[in-house]
């Protein structure tokens, strides 16, 4: 990689910097390394970021891939549409939390009590809606602030008394599902009104084939005009930008796969709303976290703490809203887990489940050391640990090889995740 | 030397501060002016860092005044040393490794443009700043470890700048880094001292100090022990006040030119 290029300020073609090497390098910014041209620039730049621990989301999707691969050829039913969009309603519950799991582990910390904090969300609307006749918005709202104050009292508890927040949540975990058995009362079970809000969440399919359709659009559309005029902004005022040869090649990639899922989607029963309102949170989420000054500072804590407090950071504020956040996102993903069998029951965010929501957050490529990942980590986890649910389920294995294929996948996770950060440290990149 | 005003930026009296049972620091006195570098030096424990600390705000003193430009002012947080001007760049950087050099520049003082941040402007900015402080990183865009240490010591002092400091404190920095490195450091030091600012350095290299400073101002068991003028002192009299042969000829010789000495 020897082309390492910049583009000059106005917008010219990127030229060699006429200058010596040492003072190029002041001026080459890394994400402009310009490829050779061809495949061979693409091989040589993976080689290099390979070298380098910097492969981001690849392990993953090449993972996915072949998990794909496996189950299509064990059983014809795995890769339909049929199944795809019932994978996707599926994913929405666990990959919700698992949202909320990316923010506190940006932090570098853990938050064992999301699985039982949703439990309650389900349970908290069942008994306000079905048992007192509440207005089911109203109830709805309740049920996700119920979240957010377990949530946010956790992150009191770990934030200004300083309790480990492995312990904090770990007590949370036990004392929010007590909280949920107490509410739901002796007959254990309480039925959602069918044609409620909340069943619709994952019922409801845009039938139109043309949601599915506009959406890709959209998102393709909205991606390239973000990014092009991102880069007017950045040739403007001087500093490196992309490339737009790039910036096409991401734009067309992302199409291939937006278009690729609506026709999936329109070949079944349309465009699952669930999907639309999680792909809504992922955009929000995504841009929260890499936008926003409040962003910032949650990657800043994941970096350094003291650094942070030093930078003027309100660190208990942080730590306190992280966690809020964590807890909001356990109870619409709880809403979510509800809406899918349509009722409030005793085992609603209990066993597995917990395990399933972490896994996948760190499977997705967010680092369990704090300061690196994205909530669209969380995305391609919840793919990975759904596919194999419902793989093996269409195998007709039992749970019991279930928990050890999953466990497996993670413990491979968690391995390449430290390998990576080792690799990233003598590359210089952790 | 570069003009040197007739007011101290900064200006200690008799400044004492005790932890328990511990004296730390007694009746000290220090003065810095604008354009001028003054060396802290003095042996572990001499109370440098407490020193620096009554200074920035960390640690409030228990007696004595802090005059700032004349007048006296009361320092009791961090925040307050900052809205006065002085910058301090702590031994541990504390800059954040997974950040890119333009985050951690910015760090809890990001540029919005309609509230959300504003990268471009950010960036520019940095680039100008790093410019001007003739700077040479390889890119603004990559993480801070990826950087070298002398590269995020260079960092660490630019981000001190951004508020435009009156007094930047820099505890130790060249303690960990190499030839090259530390006369990159050096080079910036004397930059910031031409651009008028003033300048704190502490450091255990008389090298360092002989190099940069324009005078010494010694610490010696929480208590002044000599400030000299760098060009017209020898090291070995430097080494001698910080050991604390206090009655030797060199420390006569001091006190007498200096009459600044307590003990």
């Amino acid at each position: 990689m020897s082309t390492e290029k910049t583009s000059t300020p106005t917008g010219d073609h990127a030229v060699e910097n006429p200058e010596a090497a040492a003072a190029a390098v002041t001026v080459v910014d890394p994400r402009l390394l310009v490829r050779e041209q061809g495949l061979a620039g693409y091989w040589n730049e993976f080689k290099r970021k390979m070298k380098a621990g910097d492969l981001g989301s690849i392990p993953v999707v090449v993972g996915l891939l072949i998990i794909w691969a496996i189950f299509t050829s064990l059983n014809s039913n795995f890769l339909t549409a049929g199944n795809f969009s019932d994978m996707s309603v599926a994913m929405v519950g666990t990959g919700m939390i698992a949202v909320g799991i990316v923010f506190v582990l940006l932090l570098g910390e853990i938050d064992l009590s999301v699985g039982s904090v949703s439990g309650v969300a389900g349970a908290a609307f069942a008994v306000m809606n079905v048992t007192h006749g509440m207005n089911e918005i109203l109830a709805l709202v309740l049920a996700i602030l119920t979240g957010t104050v377990a949530g946010a009292v956790h992150g009191f508890i770990f934030a200004r008394i300083g309790v480990p927040a492995f312990a904090v949540t770990l007590a949370g975990l036990l004392f929010w599902q007590g909280f949920m058995l107490q509410i739901l009362g002796s007959n254990g079970t309480i039925n959602l009104d069918s044609e409620g809000i909340v069943v619709k969440l994952t019922s409801y399919y845009f039938s139109d084939v043309a949601a599915a359709y506009g959406l890709a659009v959209v998102a393709t559309v909205g991606y390239f005009l973000l990014a092009f005029f991102d880069n007017r902004r950045r040739e403007a005022a001087g500093v490196p930008s992309r490339p737009l040869n790039e910036i096409i090649v991401r734009t067309v990639l992302l199409a291939i796969l937006a278009f690729a899922a609506a026709i999936v989607f329109n070949q079944y029963k349309g465009l699952p709303l669930a999907v639309v309102i999680f792909l809504v949170f992922l955009v929000f989420t995504d841009f929260v976290l890499r936008r926003t000054a409040y962003g910032r500072k949650v990657f800043a804590l994941g970096g350094s703490v003291e650094a942070s407090r030093r930078a003027g950071i309100n660190v208990e504020m942080v730590r306190i809203s992280v966690f809020a956040i964590a807890g909001t996102f356990a109870a619409i993903g709880g809403l979510f887990v509800a809406s899918k069998i349509a009722s409030a029951n005793q085992g609603a965010g209990t066993g597995e489940f917990l395990m399933n929501v972490i896994a996948a957050a760190v499977i997705g490529g967010t680092s369990l050391f704090g300061g690196r990942g994205r909530t669209w980590d969380a995305l391609l986890g919840v793919m990975v640990i759904i596919s194999i649910t419902y793989g093996l389920a269409l195998e007709g294995i039992a749970s019991p090889v279930q928990y050890m294929i999953t466990g497996g996948v993670l413990l491979a996770t968690v391995v390449i995740d430290a390998v990576t950060r080792k690799t990233q440290k003598t590359a210089g990149r952790a | 030397m570069v003009h040197v005003s007739a007011t101290p930026v900064l200006a200690l009296r008799g400044v004492s501060k005790r932890f328990g049972a511990v004296q730390a620091l007694t009746d000290v006195e220090l003065e810095v002016h604008a354009g001028e570098v003054v060396a802290l030096v003095g042996d572990n424990g001499a109370g440098k860092s407490t020193l620096v600390k009554t200074i920035a705000g960390v640690h409030p003193i228990d007696e004595g005044s802090i005059e700032w430009d004349g007048e006296s002012v009361q320092i009791s947080r961090p925040h307050d040393a900052q809205n006065l001007g002085i910058a301090t760049v702590y031994q541990d950087l504390a800059l954040c490794d997974n950040i890119d050099v333009v985050g951690n520049l910015y760090l809890g003082r990001e540029l919005r443009r309609r509230g959300v941040l504003d990268e471009v402007e950010m960036e520019r900015r940095s680039r100008e700043l790093l410019d001007t402080l003739s700077i040479r990183i390889p890119s603004v865009r990559i993480p801070i470890a990826s950087l070298s240490g002398g590269q995020r010591q260079v960092v660490a002092i630019a981000r001190s700048m951004l508020g435009e400091p009156k007094l930047v404190i820099l505890d130790e920095p060249t303690a960990a880094l190499g030839v090259e490195q530390t006369a990159q450091v050096l080079d910036l030091v004397e930059r910031l001292r031409e651009r008028g600012h003033a300048v704190i350095l502490i450091s255990h290299n008389m090298a360092d100090v002989k190099a940069v400073a324009d005078k010494v101002a010694v610490l010696r068991l929480g208590r002044n022990n000599g400030v000299f003028e760098v060009k017209s002192t020898s090291q070995e009299e430097i080494i001698s006040a910080i050991t604390g042969a206090t009655d030797n000829a060199v420390t006569r010789r001091a006190a007498r030119t200096n009459g600044e000495i307590k003990k």
